[in-house]
């Protein structure tokens, strides 16, 4: 929206053609249309810029799947039917996360049958595998990593998770494997691995009755199964970090674009703000924001003062209730823009540079493949 | 306990839910337990600290007070009650040793954030409880159900214990008539659909659902009333208004969309209704959630009751 401190327009096309990136990362706070966004810019690199396009989403609704021939958590990609491609030759596949599967794959990748059934009957391997905070996150990493090691992609659209923080996307890999290959991890099993007895005798001493509480508090059972898990998961710690490692890297190159997603609103402008800054600090590369369910009145030349006031005139003369009804809506969307263009300039102001576009709220929810290609022209439309 | 889909604006519901159960001279505690400083955000303060802090005067001489609790701070709190930790708790944190044991075991967490609450709730001053009411700003739809079904993932991994003997506390609290899980939504496809998933999700686990709420919500517009552009025309020169093609043209297009997002509202609205739970609509504020726009939703709120 132009006004005197505007951001500087945010060009989705010339990310979505530029040959040398090779993924798009949306990311943002919960609700803000992230999954939309990320099917639509897929849509559109594939049948306007030919490119041969995948998107990862992690949890679509359920309409918006369906859309993209996703009726189940298929952890593969699959290519999207009856889209526009003729004349640019490209491709979209999609492909919904199963974290679960994602993990199981990480493990049986990593180490023989036999130790892989052993770990899957772990309790506390169930547990992690489908309730550890920051699993998906981590899962969605370790997809990302996977797809672009097949190099068969032209360009990779993420949607990050619903994180409880939009920032967890970015520090649960780590969190992960810092737990994994944790040293508290190791000196709380030290005893149970070497027979009872260990080499950090100093340590393990202060830690012997921080053992006996967690025992007490969290049973001695679990103790066991912890061992046991990460006894067997022990070979594949280096694995683990090396490739949570490696994505991030990725994630810090040239080749990726991350795509703030935001919403006019407090929190998810806060959260857009938080994360551009974390993203600076990892020197990794923000391509924008796209400030999804912009109300835009059609008339500008009548504010909302003025708009209710003469709504009031009206209904007073009698006789034109439906105008009045018109005036008064206007007057209540004329308002809502000028609360919602000072909830954005938030952002704008700590990040002037950041380029940023407008998408107009649609007036029904999205969840058709001509649904997606009006988002992505809104998108590459400021 | 207040849960709905991100965005939906949860948070200033269990704000607005919290000074109207404390109008009138009441007492209530607002709990917020995803360490987002919501709270603090909403009501425009410094971030809450692990401790009961005094956070608004309800009309009527009542008063909120809030807490953001920390799982690590609680799980501190809680072993120095059975274990007498003293300065061992605090070498445990320098070591990461609760931030390593609040990781390990999932369900660790939210017994100590749901335990919390409890205690709250239970928690008496004299002859009286301390509270009339506590208000949880509880996880999102996605995770409502795993957060307050703490019995069930506890004992997964912990047996027997203090946790144990913990968690089927709480969760017979919450699962008692004390409690109400209310779910905020918005007129929206999503959010609708979270709704319906989590009060499923929620009614086969045996929590009592409370209300829906639906916020930001527009009065339904009297159906059928399409109006011309030659009418609407006539209306803007009887009000004064620039009446030229585009000035009509724009605001009959306005018009239009929102009959279309109307529509589509009526529609979700009878999703919900088809829920048979008692329906509380907030309206949109056109001008955020202040700390009037609160007290307009709190009182609301309690009307419904």
């Amino acid at each position: 929206m132009p006004s005197e401190d505007a951001a500087p327009p945010l060009d989705v096309d010339q990310i979505l053609a530029d040959p040398g990136v090779r993924i798009v990362v949306c990311c943002g706070a919960g609700g803000v249309g992230k999954t939309t966004t990320a099917a639509a810019l897929a849509l559109r690199a594939a049948e306007r810029h030919g490119r041969r396009t995948v998107v990862l989403t992690i949890d679509p609704a359920r309409r918006l799947a369906q859309s993209l021939g996703l009726t189940e958590l298929n952890n593969t990609p699959r290519q999207v039917k009856g889209i526009d491609i003729e004349a640019s030759g490209g491709e979209l596949h999609a492909m919904m996360l199963d974290m679960k599967r994602t993990f199981d794959d990480v493990v049986l990748q990593h180490t023989d049958p036999a130790k892989a059934a052993e770990i899957f009957a772990n309790p506390f391997y169930q547990a992690m595998s489908s309730t550890f905070a920051g699993t998906q996150e981590y899962m969605a990493m370790e997809k990302l990593g996977q797809l672009h090691a097949r190099g068969e992609w032209d360009l990779i659209v993420v949607d990050t998770p619903p994180s409880r923080s939009a920032l967890d996307f970015l520090d649960a890999p780590a969190r992960l494997s810092r737990f994994l290959d944790g040293r508290m991890l190791r000196l709380l099993l030290a005893p149970a691995r070497s027979g009872g007895r260990s080499m950090f005798s100093l340590v393990t001493a202060s830690f012997g009755m921080f053992s006996k509480v967690v025992q007490k508090v969290i049973g001695a059972q679990l103790l066991t199964d912890l061992s046991g898990f990460v006894a067997a998961l022990d070979s594949m710690f280096g694995g683990f970090r090396q490739r949570a490692e490696q994505t991030y890297r990725i994630l810090q190159a040239r080749e990726t674009a991350f795509l703030l997603v935001a919403t006019p609103e407090s929190d998810a402008v806060r959260e857009a703000a938080y994360f551009a800054g974390r993203l600076r600090q990892e020197r990794m590369p923000l391509a924008g924001l796209v400030l999804n369910r912009v109300h835009r009145p059609a008339v500008t030349s009548l504010d909302a003062a003025e708009s209710l006031a003469a709504a009031e005139r009206l209904a007073a003369l009698g006789g034109h209730e439906g105008t009045v009804d018109v005036l008064r809506a206007h007057a209540a969307l004329a308002q809502l823009a000028v609360r919602e263009q000072d909830v954005a300039a938030r952002f704008t102001a700590e990040f002037p540079a950041v380029p940023a576009v407008s998408v107009t709220a649609q007036p029904a929810d999205v969840h058709d493949v001509d649904g997606l290609r009006t988002i992505g022209e809104a998108i590459s439309q400021p | 306990m207040v849960t709905g889909k991100g965005g939906t604006g949860k948070t200033s519901v269990a704000a607005a839910l919290a000074l109207g159960l404390a109008a009138g001279g009441r007492r209530t505690l607002l709990v917020e337990v995803e360490g987002r400083q919501g709270i603090a955000q909403l009501f425009g303060t410094e971030p809450l600290p692990y401790e009961e802090r005094r956070l608004a005067e309800a009309p009527g001489g009542g008063e909120v007070r809030a807490l953001a609790v920390d799982a690590e701070e609680a799980l501190l709190e809680y072993l120095d009650m059975f274990y007498k930790l003293g300065a061992a708790g605090r070498a445990l944190r320098k070591l990461g040793a609760i931030d390593f044991a609040t990781t390990i075991a999932p369900g660790l967490r939210d017994v100590l954030l749901t335990g919390k609450a409890k205690e709250a709730t239970t928690r008496t001053s004299g002859q009286r409880r301390t509270y009339d009411a506590v208000v949880l700003d509880a996880p999102p739809t996605g995770r409502i159900g795993r957060f307050l079904n703490v019995t069930a993932e506890t004992a997964r991994l912990a047996k027997v214990g203090p946790i144990k003997t913990q968690s089927e506390g709480v969760s017979a609290l919450l699962r008692s008539p004390m409690t109400a899980v209310h779910v905020v939504t918005l007129l929206e496809e999503m959010p609708v659909q979270e709704t319906v998933d989590a009060i499923a999700e929620l009614t086969q686990l045996g929590f009592p659902v409370g209300r829906v709420i639906i916020n930001g919500a527009r009065p339904p517009v009297p159906a059928g009333r399409v109006l011309s552009q030659a009418e609407l025309k006539r209306g803007l020169v009887a009000a004064g208004l620039p009446a030229d093609r585009d000035t009509v043209a724009g605001l009959a297009g306005e018009a239009r969309d929102q009959q279309v997002r109307r529509e589509l509202e009526d529609s979700l609205r009878a999703d919900l209704m088809e829920l048979d739970r008692p329906l509380t609509e907030l309206p949109l504020l056109p001008g955020g959630v202040d700390r009037a726009g609160l007290e307009t939703l709190a009182s609301l709120l309690v009307q419904a009751d």
